[in-house]
């Protein structure tokens, strides 16, 4: 089983950890995630593979405390032990050289979008990263990002940091002050990437969102994260997870992700209840 | 154990087939264990003396790996069960799964003289119990394995036919690797077939075995994506390869609303329920949604096992949805009858064309529409033509679309060197499952399309005796 070698808490909700996985650290390339079970009861979630050393063998996986699983995950410490971690899935990003490169990660998409910031940088682009959250407490990996990219703008919701609004302000603004943009690339929340693709179909400029459906097995055989892109029913695990975000219907991504809403919410009120019994 | 009864045939004739004792529809859709029970030895014995033990038996050749049918049901006649299970095994590894999921009706029961007149011999059923005697005894024995030859083979895909090359292999003194994607080993004998028709302990005791006779499991592995075939033959060593992976990617029907929320293939909810146990949720974290009135898309296995489990997981009310009539339903027969026992409404000659929901996404409605047979097709039967004007909607919050798989191109992505047909399956040389990559060998669903367990099983054999002369002889 791997292990967990390192974990750090970036924030009140989110932890960084770095597993043991060596085959899965050799192979991964930017955009691909694994599947992850923690115990024999557990779920298989996805989780974007957000860095690799393939010399000490261990990958990256930054986890944002929403519901049981990621919240159970964000509880484990150093030392303690996975039962399942498969991969790298998903197809890797395509990477070249397009010139002005935009990345835009909202809340914990800056993690999904970090290794491609630096896949993008790597291939010669230029990399201008932009960075939000809904508060400054919630940014994460600033510094990271300001040690490779040749510009990092922030901004939060609340005006705590850097300028006051969303993501998509800064690209507009980027555009309305006549910046040549060649590739946009970006991950977050489902509202923020639909205003994302909103923001650069006007301008025609070419624009990647990684999306974050349900997945069961991550490999095509369950169908479970089907998506409509264009006219096409899609299977993220495989065909994914980026698509054209100007073809992405993320109402129906947005629908879909709410489909155990209820179930969700059960499984989460139960295990608070039962840490503060283990607690107490 | 004894001589065999001196019974004439016209008192073998007499007796009826042997019932197997089974749990009530009533009782039984509220659990998951297994709902035949087992023959008792006497119900076994008695069944055993009905054959008539034919010089020139048909059922053999109804069998894909060719049982000695006669041979086995002997020994139980004669009481020696163990003898009967050891005849099997000479040609069948795990006669407990096959015993419950071959379709004997198509196979083995169709050719039986009897079933002209009278009720073929039960065979599954005999099987089945021998093969349980064995286990529930602590009886089974590791077969003994040849000296090691120093030479690595892959499986990839721990499935029906993974399971028997590595069996068939390890004992010829191979060193064997099963590559599997899931966290857990048992392919479609795991995620898929429910735990009321095969016990997944009985799969896991098939797996214990092959563990201890040396046989490495690596879980959580995709090949194609964790590693390449190539790297696994140039780097890692691995002499030959056999690829058992199965047809892993769901069909849809193609037809508007199918991404409504409550939409499921049969892959996606029998792996949350059989694999990942979400009747047990909140106990286990995979969650279903909250299902009343289910319907089914599809006349197979699959679909009566999702049927099936829809009820044992709360539904009120399972539909069944065919396009055409009962009578070119391809599922097992003994599943066909359980369902309907157990309360599933099959709706025959009635195809959907739309999924209806509601604000949400979420499902509320399937639109149907009648068919009507027309002239046979390609696969002999007759092909469902629809009904203009007969459109009807049927209330449902679940849909489960069990109309197949065509082959998961995950893996042969990675392999451009190894032909494929049109659908996708890899082309072989049946005699000897030889690909078009040389030291890769495949069989089961990836070559076959949908097919069966007992199929994949003899796939495995017969790959497994290539892969051991192409490694004596180095000959391609």
């Amino acid at each position: 089983m791997p292990e967990i070698v390192k974990k750090t808490i970036l924030n009140r909700d989110v932890c960084r950890f770095e597993i043991m996985a060596p085959r899965i650290a050799e192979k991964r390339k930017a955009g691909q995630f694994v599947i992850i079970r923690l115990h024999e009861h557990g779920e298989r979630i996805p989780l974007t593979i957000a860095d690799a050393d393939p010399e000490r063998g261990t990958i990256t996986l930054i986890v944002q405390g929403v519901g049981k699983t990621t919240r159970e995950l964000n509880n484990m410490k150093a030392g303690d032990k996975i039962a399942d971690v498969v991969g790298p899935l998903g197809r890797p990003t395509h990477i070249e050289n397009f010139g002005h490169s935009v990345v835009v990660g909202g809340g914990l998409g800056t993690a999904v979008m970090y290794p491609i910031a630096r896949a993008l940088k790597d291939a010669g682009n230029r990399v201008t990263f932009i960075l939000g959250a809904r508060t400054r407490s919630l940014l994460i990996l600033e510094d990271e990002l300001k040690g490779f990219c040749d510009e990092v703008k922030i901004c939060t919701d609340d005006g705590s940091y850097g300028k006051k609004g969303f993501v998509t302000d800064l690209l507009k603004e980027m555009i309305e002050e006549g910046e040549k943009i060649d590739f946009v690339i970006g991950a977050g929340p489902i509202p923020m990437m639909k205003a994302l693709a909103e923001t650069t179909r006007p301008h025609g400029i070419k624009t990647v969102a990684s999306l974050n459906p349900i997945m069961v097995d991550g490999t095509g055989m369950c169908g479970a994260c089907r998506v409509l892109v264009g006219e096409e029913t899609k299977f993220a695990c495989v065909d994914g997870p980026e698509f054209d975000a100007h073809q992405v219907d993320f109402d129906l991504l947005w629908k879909r992700n709410r489909a155990y809403i209820k179930q969700e919410k059960i499984a989460l009120e139960r295990y608070l209840k039962m840490q503060q019994g283990a607690t107490f | 154990m004894g001589e065999r009864k001196k019974l004439s045939t016209k008192e073998r004739l007499k007796i009826p087939r042997q019932p197997m004792p089974e749990q009530d529809p009533h009782e039984r859709i509220k659990n998951f264990r297994e709902v035949p029970l087992g023959y008792t030895p006497e119900l076994a014995m008695k069944e055993a003396q009905r054959c008539l033990q034919c010089p020139d038996p048909p059922c053999v050749k109804g069998c894909p790996v060719e049982i000695d049918i006669p041979g086995f049901i002997k020994k139980i006649e004669e009481g020696d069960f163990l003898g009967a299970v050891r005849v099997i095994k000479k040609t069948n590894l795990l006669p407990a799964i096959t015993g419950r999921v071959c379709p004997q009706d198509e196979q083995c029961e169709a050719e039986c003289v009897l079933g002209k007149k009278f009720k073929p011999v039960a065979i599954g059923n005999l099987e089945r119990f021998v093969a349980d005697y064995e286990r529930e005894n602590n009886l089974i024995e590791i077969p003994p394995r040849e000296s090691p030859k120093g030479k690595k083979v892959a499986v990839i895909g721990a499935g029906p036919a993974g399971l028997t090359v590595a069996a068939d292999l390890i004992q010829k003194g191979y060193e064997v690797t099963i590559f599997e994607a899931l966290h857990k080993p048992g392919g479609v004998l795991v995620y898929g077939i429910p735990e009321f028709r095969l016990p997944k302990s009985i799969v896991q005791k098939e797996i214990e075995l092959l563990e201890k006779l040396g046989v490495e499991i690596v879980t959580d592995f995709v090949v194609g994506k964790t590693a390449t075939i190539d790297e696994l033959m140039e780097k890692e060593g691995y002499d030959a390869v056999f690829i058992g992976i199965g047809a892993g990617l769901p069909w849809f029907l193609n037809i508007p609303g199918e991404n409504l929320i409550g939409v499921y293939s049969a892959n996606e909810y029998l792996t949350r329920v059989n694999l990942m146990k979400a009747y047990m949720f909140p106990d286990y974290d995979t969650p279903l949604i909250e299902s009343r009135r289910i319907a089914v898309i599809g006349g197979g296995n699959t679909a009566m096992d999702a049927a099936r489990t829809a009820l044992r997981s709360g539904a009120e009310k399972v539909y069944l949805i065919y396009r055409r009539s009962r009578k070119e339903m391809p599922a097992r027969t003994e599943e066909i009858a359980h369902a309907e026992e157990e309360g599933v409404e099959f709706v025959f000659l009635t195809n959907p064309v739309e999924f209806i929901g509601d604000e949400e996404g979420r499902l509320k409605a399937v639109r149907v529409i009648k068919m009507q047979l027309g002239e046979p097709d390609e696969s002999g039967r007759r092909r469902p033509i629809p009904v203009p004007g007969t459109e009807y909607e049927i209330e449902v919050d679940t849909a489960i679309v069990a109309i197949g798989n065509s082959s998961n191109p995950l893996l042969l992505q990675t392999t451009p060197d190894i032909e494929t047909n049109k659908w996708g399956n890899i082309i072989v040389d049946p005699a000897t499952g030889k690909t078009s990559k040389k030291g890769v060998f495949a069989g089961g669903d990836i070559v076959r399309g949908e097919a069966t367990v007992i199929l994949a099983m003899g796939d495995g054999r017969v790959a497994a005796r290539a892969i051991d002369e192409y490694l004596q002889t180095g000959k391609w």
